[in-house]
């Protein structure tokens, strides 16, 4: 899932500062499930903002509402009502994904993205979160063992580890694993490891943001 | 597919927060003086989330003890104090609380396992959170007490009503003219 987190709130209420009427819009796909941007993160960013205002005597009406998803047009377009109602600012809670679409289809909308959009994850535990793809466009990861070097190799080697490699642990950060220790462990133990006796060709990186913003249409499911 | 009926908007509160005024006193909202607010009448209000194994049982204790604690100490009663969090808080004081404060059982004790540390954890977000947007992160806090504790019960709502008496009335209004 697409992982991200809450903008400090000092640059939120920078968003809206001067605006009297608020609308906080959350996401039901990924940021619910990373706790960042869903129907609970937005009661409380909405409340966060009712208190701010009230220290200072200022009006500020802050509604919520949570969409089903806010990167699919039919469930932005739940967003027509409520927006005819003359919000003064939308402060979206979903990736940064939503924001766009919302300023998309409501042009004259002043629209601010409310989270960070930090990477693409799975949860290793409860509340920790770790990067597992980069979306290159061409996943070869059934030839590393299952663990992917480009998202998780902090310089995305393809032939081995680095001379920073030490104790497991990548030299950019302890908390980093070195997928390149665990990827030899892996095939130490199950085998496959003397197929990186050869030089791994260059990658190449077409599929992935070399060739620009990508797209991908699907003839069966066009109208 | 669209979803057949749309997603409704929640309205916020009506500003001020909704709600018939529960405490008489007008309140200068800001940062007016603790002493000045006493003097103008001000009692503090305060919610006390507890756990209903220990600090409940303990607040019946102190009870039936007839141990006097502060009359503004509201008690909300929450299953296990994992029940509790930063929402509760926060939604208090929108509706006037002065300070809030969540009592769970002794750790290691939570009839849960590990609801009471849960709950402290999110008291140390809320913390942090009242403070980006300027309140005193001192008018929250958690405790850990046992159910035949009823002495300490009467203790901690003295101590926290004292130290949210020092801090003056919440920087959002306070003394509960919201309704809680
Ligand atoms: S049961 Fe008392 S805090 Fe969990």
């Amino acid at each position: 899932m697409i992982i991200a987190e809450r903008k400090p709130l000092d640059e939120i209420t920078g968003f809206i500062a001067g605006a009297g009427k608020v609308l906080v819009a959350g996401c039901r796909g990924c940021v619910t499930v990373c706790n960042a941007g869903g129907t609970k993160e937005v009661e409380i960013l909405a409340s966060l903002l009712r208190l701010d205002a009230a220290k200072d005597g200022r009006g500020l009406a802050v509604d919520e509402i949570t969409l089903e998803r806010q990167c699919d047009p039919e469930y932005v377009e739940e967003l027509s009502g409520p927006l005819g109602k003359g919000y003064d600012a939308v402060l979206s809670m979903a990736c940064s994904i939503g924001p766009q679409f919302i300023a998309r289809r409501y042009p004259a909308q002043a629209v601010y993205p409310a989270l960070n959009t930090c990477f693409m994850g799975g949860a290793l535990e409860h509340g920790v979160w770790a990067e597992h793809c980069q979306a290159c466009g061409n996943c070869v990861i059934h030839l590393f063992g299952g663990f992917c070097p480009i998202s998780r190799c902090s310089k995305s080697l393809l032939n081995g580890p680095c001379g920073g490699s030490a104790g497991g642990k990548c030299e950019v950060s302890k908390d980093i694993d070195c997928v390149w220790h665990l990827i030899v462990e892996k095939l130490s133990a199950a085998g496959g490891l003397e197929k990186f006796m050869g030089i791994e060709l260059v990658k190449d990186w077409k599929t992935s943001r070399d060739g620009g913003p990508r797209r991908i249409a699907r003839e069966d499911l066009l109208k | 597919m669209p979803s057949s009926s749309e997603t409704p908007v929640r309205p916020g509160p009506e500003t001020p927060a909704a709600g018939p005024p529960l405490a008489p006193a007008p309140l200068t909202r800001g940062t007016a003086p603790a002493a000045a607010a006493e003097a103008a009448g001000w009692q503090p209000r305060i919610i006390a989330f507890c756990c209903q194994y220990c600090a409940y049982s303990a607040a019946d204790m102190a009870g039936s003890m007839r141990l006097q604690y502060p009359p503004e100490v509201e008690i909300v009663l929450l299953p296990c104090t994992g029940r509790f969090d930063v929402i509760l808080a926060l939604k208090a004081f929108e509706r006037g609380a002065d300070g809030v404060y969540v009592a769970g059982c002794l750790e290691g004790n939570c009839h849960f396992l590990d609801g009471n540390v849960r709950a402290r954890k999110r008291v140390g977000l809320l913390k942090k959170e009242l403070a980006a947007v300027g309140f005193e992160p001192e008018r929250v806090e958690m405790y850990n007490l046992s159910a035949s504790q009823g002495p300490r019960f009467a203790e901690i709502a003295r101590e926290f009503t004292r130290r949210v008496s020092g801090l003056g009335p919440s920087p959002a209004g306070g003394g509960g003219q919201g309704g809680l």
